[in-house]
């Protein structure tokens, strides 16, 4: 679950880490109420959880409260790589004296917690990372005893730091790491990591993703993780509250399938074959006929789809369950888009004979059965 | 040879009286696995499937002789139980449960690391070496004994291509699923030195799907290696959009890294098979002979 910048930074100085005095806004007169608050110069930065808001113009800076009000204004009504901006955060404009990157990701490869920094930071670090690698220095922490302050003076030191300001940066880093463990994050990175003039690192910027398997053990993340914000479609966030694994994509075929790699390669499949899919849908394993008749209906109950592949090679789960329930939402609501139902495994003949009662015969192969969805003329 | 489980595995289920735990030792021992005993806290003296329950495994083992375990216990649970079998000597341990923390399995492979235990998984459909036993919720019959190691980061997927390859008269040496979360005990680097070693595999099947470095990780393998055995691999999640979470924890591209275009490119480069669909792993395999070749 990715945290709002403004989210982030509230956990942040829980810990005692420097962010930029501010606030949040969710409108111009709000943000220019900050700015009258806290002074100076500020920077309006909009809320959203895709990355490169920068470069789409979501940062400005405000000189004055009204012309800040008039940016918030302008920043608020945009949509960002298709996320719609709520809010803005509105903060003291600092004195930079050099923007630093600093992350600490979870590194599949290595099954550990790996620091990323560089005296590079900013805008570009990504650009930094694909033409200069050499530029971003990797420190691997010890899965097991995490960050101890000799790691985080290390990373200090070979970027380029010493005597308090060394102190000052170690002091940070190990505050991040240890967001990183209290909230179970897969991420946590500031960039631009800002050391001031004055001599101060702060966090001018941070991102927080939360390890989704975690959940169970944050209850202060229950409720966010029941919004459906940012990068979540309404037809998604309804997918997931009913135990679906659902992800909408932009063609007109709907896929529903049993586990994630068989639902992946059928989506692969239909593309190859010519044709494109409408969304991921996984019932799971062992789905039962209710479980199959909602994600039924939630794919057929999308304007843009034309026609629905159902496959399933049935282990746990069982081939009459899921032909009990096309059955159920034909009865109760009606089969509204025309079905292709490749089925195989436990229980097949018995699902088949169902499905063959209400006059729909199935397939056994799924490259028969996607050429078939594919080529299907639809009205 | 039989790799990791066979007919001398004698496993112990953590996890037996659950729902998904008692279903699939029953499946276990109808296909011949030796389940010797299971473990479920509060439950101990009674019997699941006509196994003994215990309390803890380090019980089971006073009284039963076992060496390897299959792990259902729910997520929060799931890191100790490790441990626990750890401890106990058990190897390999397959640990079936899905949507474990990441920092728990991070913490669970270092520890399986410095007792030199195997882990698989999680979030696997385990091992099978067909004919003899499996340790997973795989359906047996799409499964048959032969010579083709299979390796593969989904569970589905793995019945599909393992019955193209049945139905095109290829068997299966032995076949696992390395997991479909971001942090695994075997990679797929570690399954091909297995199978490298292993007399009874003449070719190797890999089925990967987008997110982290694993199926790239591979294909450098095989090139630094030299690797003597044909293998041929399928990735799934061409048509994925990037920054979606397609199912499984792992199964994530971050940025332009972990797409299947990328992944299925690398291995091309470094002579691996690459199959456009599933169904085409046979033919794949059929042009080299050496995969037919049976044991």
């Amino acid at each position: 679950m990715k945290l709002f910048e403004y989210e982030s930074k509230s956990l942040a100085q829980n810990l005692g880490i420097n962010t930029p005095r501010g606030g949040l806004a969710s409108t111009p007169d709000e943000a220019r109420d900050i700015h009258k608050r806290i002074g100076g110069e500020v920077v309006i930065k909009a809320q959203v959880l895709v990355a490169g808001r920068g470069k789409a113009g979501g940062i400005k800076f405000g000189t004055k409260p009204d012309e800040t009000r008039d940016r918030a204004s302008e920043i608020l009504n945009m949509t960002i790589k298709g996320e719609r901006v709520k809010k803005v955060l509105v903060e003291q404009k600092l004195a930079i004296k050099k923007e630093l990157f600093g992350s600490i990701v979870l590194d599949r490869a290595n099954k550990c917690q790996t620091v990323l920094a560089s005296d590079e930071g900013g805008i570009d670090i990504e650009d930094v990372a694909k033409q200069s690698p050499e530029k971003i220095l990797h420190h691997r922490l010890d899965p097991v005893f995490g960050m101890r302050g000799y790691d985080a003076r290390q990373v200090g030191l070979k970027l380029g730091y010493a005597g308090q300001r060394l102190n000052s940066l170690t002091d940070l880093l190990s505050n991040l790491y240890r967001l990183s463990v209290i909230y179970d994050a897969e991420l946590v990175e500031s960039n631009p990591l800002v050391e001031t003039n004055d001599g101060k690192f702060v966090t001018a910027d941070l991102r927080v993703i939360v390890d989704d398997n975690s959940l169970f053990r944050h209850p202060e993340f229950q409720e966010r993780a029941k919004e459906a914000s940012g990068e979540v479609t309404p037809l998604e966030a309804k997918a997931r509250e009913n135990g679906l694994a659902f992800v909408e994509l932009d063609g007109d075929i709907g896929i529903m399938g049993n586990g994630a790699g068989l639902v992946m390669a059928t989506l692969d499949m239909v593309n190859h074959y010519g044709g494109k899919p409408a969304n991921f849908c996984d019932v799971g394993g062992g789905a039962n006929a209710e479980h199959v008749a909602t994600a039924l209906q939630i794919i057929q109950g999308d304007q843009k789809v034309s026609r629905i592949f159902v496959n399933i090679l049935a282990g746990i789960t069982r081939c009459d369950e899921v032909a009990k329930g096309i059955v159920d939402v034909k009865k109760v609501v009606g089969l509204k888009k025309p079905l292709v139902v490749r089925m195989q495994g436990t229980n097949f003949e018995e699902g088949k004979r169902i499905l063959n009662s209400i006059g729909i015969t199935t397939l056994e192969k799924m490259d028969e059965a996607a050429r078939l969805v594919v080529a299907m003329k639809v009205a | 040879m039989t790799l990791l489980v066979g007919k001398h595995t004698r496993a112990i289920v953590q996890g037996i009286t659950g729902n998904q735990g008692a279903f699939h030792t029953r499946l276990m021992l109808d296909y011949g696995t030796q389940i010797v005993a299971g473990v479920t806290p509060g439950k101990g003296a009674t019997v699941s499937q006509g196994v003994p329950v215990f309390d803890t495994v380090a019980s089971a083992l006073e009284k039963i002789d076992a060496n390897a375990t299959i792990i259902f216990v729910p997520a929060p649970f799931a890191k100790e139980a490790g441990m626990e079998a750890i401890d106990a000597g058990l190897n390999p341990v397959v640990i079936i449960t899905e949507m474990i923390p990441a920092r728990d399995s991070m913490i669970l492979m270092a520890y399986a690391k410095e007792h030199g235990a195997t882990i698989v998984g999680p979030n696997t459909p385990g091992v099978i070496t067909p004919g003899e036993a499996k340790l997973g919720i795989m359906p047996g019959d799409v499964f048959s004994p032969g010579g083709v190691g299979v390796a593969s980061r989904s569970g589905t997927l793995t019945y599909e291509i393992a019955s193209y390859l049945t139905h095109a008269g290829i068997g299966q040496s032995t076949c696992l699923g390395i997991g479909g979360d971001p942090v695994t005990g075997l990679s797929f680097v570690d399954v091909l030195k297995m199978f490298r070693e292993d007399k009874s595999t003449n070719a190797v099947v890999l089925i990967g799907e987008i997110g982290g470095s694993a199926e790239e990780d591979a294909a450098n393998y095989i090139a630094e290696t030299h690797y003597p055995k044909p293998v041929a691999a399928y990735v799934a999640g061409r048509a994925a959009p990037p920054g979606k979470r397609m199912g499984h924890a792992g199964a994530i591209i971050t940025g332009t890294e972990g797409t299947a275009d990328a992944k299925m490119k690398r291995f091309s480069e470094v002579g691996v098979l690459v199959a456009e669909v599933p169904s085409e792993l046979p033919r794949l395999l059929q042009q080299q002979k050496a995969a037919l070749v049976q044991h």
